[in-house]
């Protein structure tokens, strides 16, 4: 009873073989670490692709390929940037972050980062030329130009938010890496994500379970991108 | 725009909120408010995939964590890569299985207070019809070589863990080096590994908890056995456990990986992983309680206080 409401998206089609709460303390783990990420990588990214598409600056084709490089950036890689960076020894290793939540966040932002800031550029600069000048003549100042193509662009934006979304959530490499994989022995995630619980059960040759795992981050991604959509269309009729 | 800014003030707090416990939390060490003086805090325990995956820690650390009132995170990681995060001090204690590797640990000065935990054994697991013709074989090393002569499939782990440094040293005793297309080396664990030698109809080497464990799911058969059951004591597979050396990583929580290797070679905590079962088998076998201790599961092995004039 307690395991199969644990997982009310999926059909029992398996026995899980787990404890009360353990796939819904992974969705959480999966969910915390992912939207944090993301919701600091959208913050970083508005700013700096509002800049690279409203000014001109010297060097600005190389940011962004800097950025494009970016986006095919192997989340192992990553990982391991992030593990220096927070192990004992390394720069961050005062704070204790290796094995939590928090070096989880971190590698997922850089990796969510560059997408979210390519698209978002890519939707501002798509932003009609007349729309800013618009703007620009009814006597907007900068910061009221910059709302209306944030406006304009905002389904891109949310383009943009859900591709980094995707990425964060579905990346197994550097979380591993990073978070340890981590349950409590009463069965209660700690840094154990949908994914390294996936590849957990894949390396004991438990492709059953694995795969009603990779349903329910599958369900998940869906219903994320489903809420996004409609928040956008909210907003359009607004 | 208000909500991304509550989510951004949310996140950051959480973040701050989250890196100040996280400083508190290692400085809170005096000042623990429980019955023991560790109470409240986490022990980092990096360990082998074989430990893990068969469910013994889940099933043990619920009476240490209620104990001492601390939490045990378990970081699954295959030997080498579990004395490296121990060598950076990304870990409080290691619970392994390959004595050499155990030993370079504490020669350099990572490890302190070694015990000798439990055993088990390694099988040389393969196909029902065995093409190399090894079923039965009395020693591990001839049925490696027949192995390579035939060049039947083998599958290696090559993940630089307990297992794969077995292997290898296996190998080396058989005096074969193994190349070629017949031996594949996949670079994961080792109910990973089962199951690609399961699906190529090839040899490999397993532990046996973790060949227990997942037995009903493949095709594989012991081929070799292992000391337990009568086989070469080559084949034996020993757990050691030892501390961080919190001289050399002060941030390393010495305190309470005493307090964790004293519980777990504790008559009560041998007990506990003795009867753990699998498929109504047994998996590991304690050998910390002893009237009669092994004054070598202290220190590398062949050390004594004459051989190192320091």
């Amino acid at each position: 009873m307690p395991v199969e409401s644990a997982v009310p998206l999926v059909p029992a089609v398996v026995d899980l073989p787990f404890r009360e709460g353990y796939v819904r303390s992974i969705i959480f783990v999966s969910l915390y670490v992912s939207v944090t990420a993301v919701a600091l990588s959208t913050l970083f990214s508005l700013p700096v692709a509002m800049i690279m598409g409203f000014a001109d600056f010297r060097g600005k084709q190389f940011v962004k390929s800097i950025i494009n490089t970016g986006m095919g950036f192997p989340s192992v890689v990553v990982g391991l940037l992030v593990l220096f960076t927070v192990s004992n020894q390394g720069p961050m290793g005062a704070l204790e972050l290796i094995f939590t939540r928090e070096a989880m966040i971190m590698s997922q932002f850089v990796l969510a980062t560059p997408p979210i800031t390519a698209i978002t550029l890519a939707a501002i600069t798509g932003v009609n030329e007349n729309v800013r000048d618009a703007a620009h003549v009814l006597g907007g100042t900068r910061l009221d130009v910059a709302l209306v193509v944030i406006k304009e662009a905002r389904y891109g934006i949310a383009t943009a938010i859900l591709a980094g979304f995707g990425r964060a959530i579905s990346e197994v490499g550097s979380v591993l890496i990073v978070g340890g994989n981590i349950v409590s022995s009463g069965g209660i995630s700690k840094t154990r994500t949908l994914t390294t619980a996936i590849q957990l059960e894949a390396r004991q040759g438990q492709y059953d379970t694995a795969m009603v795992l990779g349903t329910v981050l599958v369900a998940l991604v869906l219903t994320v991108n489903a809420i996004v959509v409609r928040l956008g269309d909210e907003g359009a009729m607004r | 725009m208000p909500i991304q800014r509550r989510q951004f003030i949310a996140a950051v707090g959480g973040g701050a909120l989250a890196s100040i416990a996280g400083c508190s939390g290692s400085d809170g060490s005096s000042s623990g408010g429980g019955s023991a003086g560790v109470a409240g805090e986490t022990l980092t325990l990096t360990t082998t995939t074989s430990t893990y995956d068969t469910g013994l820690l889940d099933e043990i650390h619920g009476d240490f964590e209620e104990m001492y009132g601390v939490t045990v995170d378990a970081v699954a990681q295959g030997t080498g890569a579990a004395l490296e995060s121990a060598r950076n001090g990304d870990s409080d204690v290691v619970m392994v299985h390959a004595r050499g590797l155990e030993d370079e640990f504490m020669r350099n000065g990572y490890g302190i207070n070694r015990r000798d935990l439990m055993f088990n054994d390694f099988v040389i697991v393969g196909p029902e019809d065995d093409p190399a013709g090894i079923q039965g074989m009395s020693s591990a090393t001839d049925a490696l070589t027949t192995i390579a002569e035939a060049e039947a499939a083998f599958v290696s782990r090559g993940d630089n863990s307990g297992t794969h440094t077995k292997e290898l040293n296996l190998w080396d005793a058989a005096g074969t080096e193994p190349s070629g297309d017949w031996y594949q080396e996949t670079g994961t664990g080792m109910g990973e590994a089962l199951n690609i030698a399961n699906q190529q109809g090839a040899y490999t080497l397993s532990d046996r908890g973790t060949y227990i464990s997942q037995r009903s799911e493949i095709d594989l058969t012991i081929l070799v056995q292992g000391p337990i059951e009568g086989g070469p004591e080559i084949l034996a597979n020993p757990y050691g456990i030892m501390a961080v050396n919190p001289g050399v990583h002060d941030n390393a929580n010495y305190d309470l990986a005493m307090a964790y290797i004293g519980w777990i070679t504790s008559p009560g905590a041998q007990d506990a992983i003795s009867s753990y079962q699998m498929n109504g088998e047994q998996l590991f076998f304690p050998e910390a309680v002893s009237e009669d201790p092994n004054f070598q599961q202290y220190v590398p092995e062949g050390w004594s206080s004459d051989s190192s004039s320091e």
